[in-house]
């Protein structure tokens, strides 16, 4: 074959390859081309987390504000201590709300974060005082049985 | 009796050291190849005219099996997932299951067997019809001159393939449950970008097809150059190509997904 024909079927082929590259990243998968945004992080305590999951998102009015980053058990308060990384394009106040939710019935667990009206924002390293545990189905259906025999 | 078992256990002992002489040698030509490789990148068009061979011929294959894949996927996808009426998150299934998994294995096992044995035939005939023992007399290297280039079109397009093969299932998995079946679009590519991250799934899924890669292109130059110089010996290192090639494949896709997705404790 001739040598020009190879090299432009190799080419080609070539840029086939990276285009499709480039469709993952961009279509398929969530990379944004506009730089890496910026991030603060923050911690929150949860007495219980259910099945909240490293890498889970966190959002507020739906909209996704921050991901997990890392989860870790506390033997001073017995509670679990989640890390959460924010994008610093959104600042949220100091007595900021936080409640693990459950997106659908069995979809994935979920932060929402639910604005507070204090002027001080959180910054690095802080951590949200009002949290809300997972809502768990056992305790859920006990306390309803409870409430139903009381009656 | 007894000599029969020792003679058992004698033809046990000569497998088990028979191998692992033939893994010692061909980790030494790996090296052999690797360090000889100085001529192919310099004349780069010796690779390209490989890169013909192993990558533009093996797009046909790749790009069909990964639409039908894809294909599949969605319908299977579709009929589990609405049972549950989460349909809506068929596109996250496919995508997922294409990066991380199907993509870089079948893709890679497709190469094993168009590209791989190619190579080891090709090879292996060369060696059998005394071509390389030729170009030693001529003082060329055949080593530099043949099998590195092999090695690494193999390489450079393995990669790539798999990439294509995702992009493939992805468009496939579309076409069924949007385009059919009626899966709303937008939920289709949302609820899949929600999911899919480019550092845990798409560079993971690139860095196993560049492994897969290496271990096909390797087996396949190894076994072309180890071969018998008979038309038996041919065939058979062409078989052993695949088999070899195949299994490297899975083994090695099992240890990366424990490193990548379970993480080192």
């Amino acid at each position: 074959m001739q040598r020009t024909t190879l090299d432009l079927w190799v080419g080609i082929f070539v840029i086939i390859g990276i285009a499709a590259l480039m469709i993952l990243s961009l279509k398929v998968g969530n990379l944004n081309l506009s730089g890496s945004t910026q991030s603060y992080v923050i911690t929150g305590n949860f007495e219980n987390i259910g099945g909240l999951k490293v890498r889970a998102p966190v959002k507020s009015a739906g909209v996704v504000v921050g991901r997990v980053t890392n989860i870790q058990f506390s033997t001073q308060t017995y509670d679990a201590i989640v890390t959460m990384d924010m994008d610093s394009r959104f600042l949220f106040p100091k007595d900021t709300f936080a409640s693990i939710l459950t997106s659908g019935l069995l979809g994935e667990q979920y932060i929402g974060l639910s604005a507070g009206g204090e002027g001080v924002m959180l910054k690095e390293g802080d951590k949200i005082m009002k949290t809300n545990s997972a809502m768990v189905l056992e305790e859920l259906i006990g306390r309803f049985l409870f409430d139903k025999a009381s009656e | 009796m007894s000599k029969y078992i020792v003679s058992v256990i004698q033809n046990i002992g000569h497998r088990v050291i028979e191998s692992i002489w033939r893994l010692g040698v061909g980790s030494r030509f790996f090296l052999l190849v690797l360090l000889k490789s100085g001529t192919s990148l310099r004349r780069f068009n010796l690779v390209i005219r490989e890169l013909y061979f192993t990558g533009v011929l093996s797009l046909i294959i790749i790009v069909v099996s990964g639409l039908f894949v894809g294909m599949v996927l969605g319908l299977q996808g579709y009929e589990t997932l609405q049972k549950y009426g989460s349909e809506s998150a068929v596109g996250t299934l496919v995508a997922l299951s294409l990066v991380r998994e199907l993509g870089p294995v079948v893709a890679a096992l497709l190469f094993a067997s168009r590209a791989g044995s190619a190579i080891t035939a090709e090879i292996g005939l060369m060696k059998a019809t005394e071509q390389l023992a030729a170009m030693g007399l001529m003082a060329v290297d055949p080593v530099a001159r043949v099998v590195a280039p092999r090695f690494w079109a193999g390489v450079i397009s393995m990669p790539l393939l798999a990439a294509i093969f995702s992009v493939m299932g992805v468009l496939g998995g579309y076409l069924v449950t949007v385009v059919f079946i009626g899966v709303d679009q937008g939920t289709y590519w949302s609820q899949m970008q929600s999911a899919v991250d480019f550092r845990f799934d798409i560079l993971n899924g690139f860095i196993k097809s560049c492994f897969f890669g290496v271990a096909i292109a390797a087996i396949a130059v190894f076994e072309g150059y180890d071969a018998p110089p008979t038309a038996e010996g041919v065939s058979g290192a062409t078989t052993r190509t695949v088999v070899t090639s195949s299994l490297a494949i899975l083994g090695l896709d099992f240890i990366l997904t424990a490193f990548m997705f379970r993480g080192v404790s």
